[in-house]
């Protein structure tokens, strides 16, 4: 109980809401982060799902992929990184770029791929090149799908970016090892509850937006 | 390689940590995903309420949940056991989606044939809807078993012995091979854990390669 109130006092003390250790900074950090990576994976990704999608190939390669990543260890991929590319934020966003890409792949391939048949067909006999069947009927059709791709990817790397704080000065996760350093262990709890917070937070707007651009694509299409 | 070569006992006792850690995870897992699965079929409600729950669960980042665990379960900070309950909530989170729809796909045909012939609803569970479940019962844990192993690294970043400890260990004392080992044994279990769990599911469930067989000579 003793632990729960120091907690809450650690969090309400306004020492910690101001400055560049302060809750405002480590929480634009940890989110700016979480942007970037989800910027530079979808710059990457998307193409390559969108082509194997188009092309039906490769869904055996993107399955190994998927299932493979799931025991990288991105804690693995930091620190090893790190040694190569010095402390810094660089380091963990690369880790956390390649976390995100299969994620972002498989959406993308599986939204693509199964576009109704009937309407790639029908696309092509209205004469439409490769890449307007992909850009104007495929594309289209895949967006709830690879909008599913991205929100896995956003929710995994907004949690993983904790660990960025173990090889940078960035994040909410500093307040963990900062607090491990120190044997504060209140202080530990409450970058823990800000971060989970965080996670919370962006799985609900992540499933708040696909609500909301659900609402808005069969309105257009059925206007009963 | 040297590195690998100097540090054999080190290496293998993290190893064994990390199975002694990740194993009952899995077990574990299994154990309560499978009857939640199962308890999913009740209602709608019931299926909505353990889908949302574990949805939650799933979303908990891996560091701040380890550290939040000891904290709520009185447990000391670096015990294995806060690591196993965190891989545990991981586990079943994953798992208890795919045994809902496992359990989903038995057909009510074959329920009702089983009820029929006077299966008692515990003999039904035990012996109809279990083996039918199996397969993606199966593959399920499979998916299970590959980030447990990859998430157990972790708990090294608060001291819980684990392959992870190489990487943590290897990044303080600045020896990439010493990372890269970690990476590599983590890896190289998960493929282990993973392939004898597909040879389980094949010896366990004979009729499916019959029915491969049987596919095979129609084509």
């Amino acid at each position: 109980m003793n632990l729960l109130v120091e907690t809450v006092l650690w969090l309400v003390d306004p020492i910690h809401w101001s400055g560049p250790d302060g809750i405002p900074t480590r929480l634009a950090q940890h989110v700016g982060v979480t942007l970037t990576v989800i910027a530079i994976a979808g710059v990457i990704a998307l193409p390559i799902g969108a082509w194997m999608g188009h092309t039906r190939r490769g869904e055996a390669t993107i399955a190994t992929l998927v299932n493979g990543s799931r025991a990288l260890p991105t804690l693995g991929l930091v620190t090893l990184f790190a040694l190569w590319m010095g402390i810094g934020v660089r380091a963990p966003i690369l880790a956390l770029v390649i976390l995100a890409i299969p994620s972002i792949v498989a959406g993308t391939y599986s939204g693509i791929s199964s576009a109704s048949r009937q309407a790639v067909e029908a696309a092509r006999a209205l004469g439409h090149t490769s890449w307007q069947t992909l850009t104007r009927v495929e594309a289209p059709l895949a967006m709830p799908t690879i909008g599913g791709g991205f929100q896995s990817a956003l929710l995994q790397v907004v949690a993983t970016a904790t660990i960025a704080a173990y090889v940078a000065d960035v994040g909410l996760g500093r307040y963990i090892f900062a607090g491990l350093k120190s044997r504060d262990y209140p202080e530990m709890l409450a970058g823990s509850v800000l971060t989970i917070l965080l996670a919370l937070l962006a799985t609900a707007g992540a499933a708040g937006v696909g609500r909301l651009y659900r609402r808005l694509t069969t309105n257009e299409g059925n206007p009963l | 390689m040297n590195w690998v070569a100097a540090n054999t006992a080190q290496i293998v006792g993290l190893l064994l940590a990390h199975v002694a850690i990740t194993i009952p995870a899995i077990l574990l897992s299994v154990a309560v995903a499978v009857p939640l699965g199962r308890l999913a079929q009740a209602s709608g409600r019931a299926r909505g309420g353990i889908l949302a729950t574990t949805g939650i669960l799933y979303a908990i980042p891996s560091l701040p949940l380890v550290i939040v665990i000891p904290a709520v379960f009185g447990l000391p900070l670096r015990s294995a056991a806060t690591m196993i309950i965190a891989l545990t909530v991981y586990g079943v989170a994953l798992l208890a989606r795919t045994a809902a729809d496992a359990f989903a796909s038995v057909p009510a045909e074959v329920a009702a044939a089983a009820t029929a012939t006077g299966h008692t609803s515990g003999a039904q569970f035990l012996h109809v809807e279990l083996p039918l479940a199996m397969p993606v019962l199966i593959a399920g844990t499979r998916v299970v078993a590959m980030s447990t192993i990859g998430l157990a690294t972790i708990g090294a970043l608060i001291g819980i012995p684990s392959l992870g400890s190489l990487l943590t260990d290897g990044f303080q004392r600045g020896i990439a091979a010493e990372v890269a080992t970690g990476i590599v044994l983590t890896l190289a279990l998960a493929a282990v854990v993973d392939g004898s769990l597909w040879l389980a599911g094949r010896t366990s469930q004979p009729w499916t390669r019959v029915a491969g067989r049987a596919r095979g000579v129609a084509a």
